[in-house]
């Protein structure tokens, strides 16, 4: 099996849609999506990426979003984070890290009915928050986990 | 030899408390009797070593004068040091157990009360204990780092102490340090391990799963992923005993990942919630026990999330606490212990378990001190056998001490600065930077240096050394990198080691402070302040990222010995310590 086609079926086992290899510019998003909202991924500071995304409404924060992400990463590059929103009627996912150079990393649009649920890796360059955005009967919820990125190397 | 009344009722009166029906003190107080005298209590006994790194004989070890506690963790065990330590478990000043649990006249005890630990000595006691509570009603675990810290353990790749394990009977086990092996030959130790070898978290990676090397493994679950077992179940005198294993949650952080490039670790609370509910579930046991190598903040961290876990054995942090802390949770109380490093001591926790459920305890960490326990003659001459074609390497004289070497502390310890000292000479540079590694054993005054002592301070699977410019503001974000490691409020961010060891360079360190700012005042030994944009040359070892080029550590450690004779430390290079004053965690300090 080819390494595109792997980490495509992975992608969208965990998200059910493409949007994880579109995320990782794995494929050409106009291939893929018509309206590839590369304005909001390009945003340099996170809420303007997030308003630009999905609209300048107020978020709140919710304790029915879950983050799952290591405390300290093992690498940097490569940091899994699952999210889960048990609220009725998720509409989409979206999960930046406000300290990356562009904080919007991935977005999913979820269809009627599918779980609140989103599984993907991202890239953090430095320590910081990794903040979860759910779209839900039309308003916004939020939440967020702090997530270290190390030198590393003094354990023991 | 007979002991105090004090002492006795002391080492005698860890009993539990706190909701816990108590053990009885009362009928055995008022008796004289030996150190390694514990009364029958209960029907179920764990025995617990952790963190021996590997130390097969005797050896000496000083607990540290510093082992500050910040935010929440003040003044709470296991941050206290010394006298403070004393007072809070009510320990005689001057008795054995003092000796054994603080670093206090260390050079005068050491010499009065001798060397401590040494697995024929620990297999005499552990003998000893198992024949009084009957058989079977034992379990003895080993909370990891077993198979790294000495020479032979380096030049065997571990197996000297599996097989050791194996003639103590060691049931349980998880690990840290043995993951600084190659994982082929990590699978293979496990192998021939004839106990259980468990870790609820660590998992294979999502791409390794694809076409796993070890898939054949028998520890190996493809469903979960799970690399290792993560529990099992032992009956113990008919009580159904889960044990969950917790590896060291930051290995491929804080260790090569090189060596273990399949393997993901984490805290992973959540999937040891899980677990706990799902054995419960399943295996219907009366008592659910998890072997942990998370440190011991983060033990208490996990015990006050987590419910359903009776007791968690701890280690990683080499805190020998002489009680358990009792941590309240949603759902009950769970125990936390840890049980010091070395060979040094052995937890003894008896269970009074019933009706399905833990109704009281009774703990004891013994200290080891080989003139009181006679050697275990099978396993001295599987010793002395295994390091016969090693011995006349080990025993090299290098030079003389003339004060005692040590290295246990949050800052650096003497023999700390000697490696530093060396890497600064031999590799002629301006500043040296040395891992606080919490293993290394002591040297005292008037003993002999021998290349023994040089590999039990250095002796890992990444020893290269290196010699390279770093501005003044890398040193500054490495200084605050393992800082923050030490110090976060929050101990899911620590990593349980101690800072870096310093050469050639001071600093003022508030560890109070936030992320980056801890760190100030950096100068060089002769007062010149070190600036954020210049170059220096730096030397170092252990580099967790890739392999570096230069000389193994113990070789320059080694010359530079030979070269010196006599070695007194000239100058210990420990910040400046800001807003400590008054913690219980520090005493006899130089600059606060």
């Amino acid at each position: 099996m080819n390494e595109l086609r792997r980490l495509i079926i992975k992608g969208s086992v965990a998200a059910g849609t493409l949007g994880v290899a579109v995320g990782a510019g794995l494929l050409v998003p106009t291939s893929v999506l018509a309206a590839w909202p590369d304005k909001a991924f390009g945003e340099k500071k996170m809420d303007d990426a997030i308003s630009t995304l999905l609209g300048s409404g107020g978020m709140t924060e919710s304790a029915e979003i879950n983050i799952k992400a290591p405390e300290i990463a093992e690498n940097g590059a490569v940091v899994p984070v699952t999210v889960t929103a048990t609220m009725a009627g998720v509409e989409s996912i979206t999960i930046a890290a406000p300290n990356n150079p562009s904080p919007l990393v991935a977005s999913f649009d979820l269809a009627d009915g599918a779980h609140g649920y989103a599984s993907t890796r991202i890239k953090m360059g430095k320590s910081g928050d990794v903040v979860a955005v759910v779209k839900a009967g039309g308003k916004l919820y939020t939440a967020k986990k702090e997530v270290k990125v190390t030198i590393g190397g003094c354990g023991g | 030899m007979s002991i105090s009344r004090r002492e006795f009722l002391h080492l005698m009166g860890m009993a539990g408390v706190a909701g816990l029906l108590p053990g009885s003190l009362r009928a055995t107080a008022g008796r004289p009797g030996d150190l390694y005298e514990v009364p029958r209590f209960g029907n179920v006994c764990l025995l617990h070593m952790t963190d021996c790194h590997a130390q097969l004989n005797p050896i000496y070890f000083r607990e540290p004068n510093v082992n500050l506690g910040v935010g929440a963790a003040l003044g709470r065990a296991p941050h206290l040091v010394g006298s403070a330590l004393l007072k809070h478990f009510d320990i005689a000043a001057g008795s054995h157990a003092a000796h054994a649990f603080s670093y206090l006249d260390y050079d005068n005890a050491a010499r009065t009360y001798g060397k401590v630990g040494g697995f024929a000595h620990l297999a005499t006691l552990i003998k000893r204990l198992r024949a009084e509570r009957g058989d079977g009603n034992t379990l003895l675990l080993d909370g990891g780092d077993t198979w790294q810290g000495s020479a032979t353990s380096y030049w065997t790749r571990g197996k000297d102490m599996v097989k050791a394990c194996n003639l103590l009977g060691v049931d349980v086990m998880t690990g840290h340090w043995e993951f600084t092996y190659q994982d082929s030959e990590i699978i293979e130790n496990i192998g021939e391990f004839k106990g259980a070898f468990l870790a609820q978290n660590v998992k294979v990676t999502e791409e390794a799963l694809f076409d796993y090397k070890f898939s054949d493994f028998g520890g190996f679950d493809e469903d979960t992923g799970l690399a290792f077992k993560p529990y099992t179940l032992r009956t113990v005198n008919g009580v159904r005993v889960a044990v969950i294993g917790q590896a060291f949650p930051y290995t491929p952080i804080a260790n090569p990942s090189r060596f273990i490039p399949d393997w993901t670790f984490g805290i992973q609370d959540e999937r040891m919630q899980s677990m706990v509910d799902k054995v419960r579930a399943d295996e219907k046991p009366d008592l659910v026990v998890v072997l942990s190598h998370n440190g011991m903040d983060v033990d208490l961290k996990m015990a006050a999330q987590v419910t359903g876990i009776d007791v968690i054995l701890g280690g990683h942090t080499h805190d020998g606490m002489p009680a358990p802390t009792v941590v309240e949770n949603a759902s009950g109380k769970t125990l936390v212990t840890n049980a010091g490093s070395n060979s040094k001591f052995l937890g003894v926790m008896d269970l009074d378990v019933r009706n399905g459920k833990l109704q009281g305890y009774q703990y004891r960490l013994l200290p080891i001190f080989s003139n009181l326990l006679p050697a275990d003659a099978g396993m001295q001459a599987y010793i002395d056998e295994m390091r016969a074609p090693y011995l006349a390497r080990l025993q090299e004289p290098l030079a003389v001490a003339e004060e005692t070497l040590y290295r246990r502390g949050n800052f650096n310890g003497t023999f700390d600065q000697v490696i530093c000292d060396a890497l600064l000479k031999v590799n002629d540079a301006q500043i040296s930077l040395s891992p606080g590694f919490r293993w290394g054993t002591t040297v005292i005054p008037g003993q002999t240096i021998t290349m023994e002592h040089v590999m039990d301070q250095t002796c890992i699977t990444y020893p290269e050394t290196y010699r390279r410019e770093m501005s003044g503001a890398d040193i500054k974000a490495i200084l605050e990198d393992v800082c923050d490691n030490l110090f976060n409020p929050d101990p899911y961010f620590q990593q349980g080691g101690d800072m870096v060891r310093l050469g050639g360079m001071d600093y003022v360190c508030d560890p109070n402070q936030s992320f980056g700012q801890r760190i100030s005042n950096m100068t060089l030994n002769d007062g010149t302040a070190i600036e954020a944009g210049k170059q220096y040359m730096v030397a170092g070892w252990a580099t967790v990222g890739s392999e570096s080029p230069g000389r193994p550590i113990w070789d320059v450690v080694a010359d530079y010995l030979r070269d010196r004779k006599q070695v007194k430390i000239d100058k210990l290079n420990t910040p400046k310590l800001v807003g400590m004053s008054g913690n219980p965690g520090l005493e006899a300090y130089p600059s606060v």
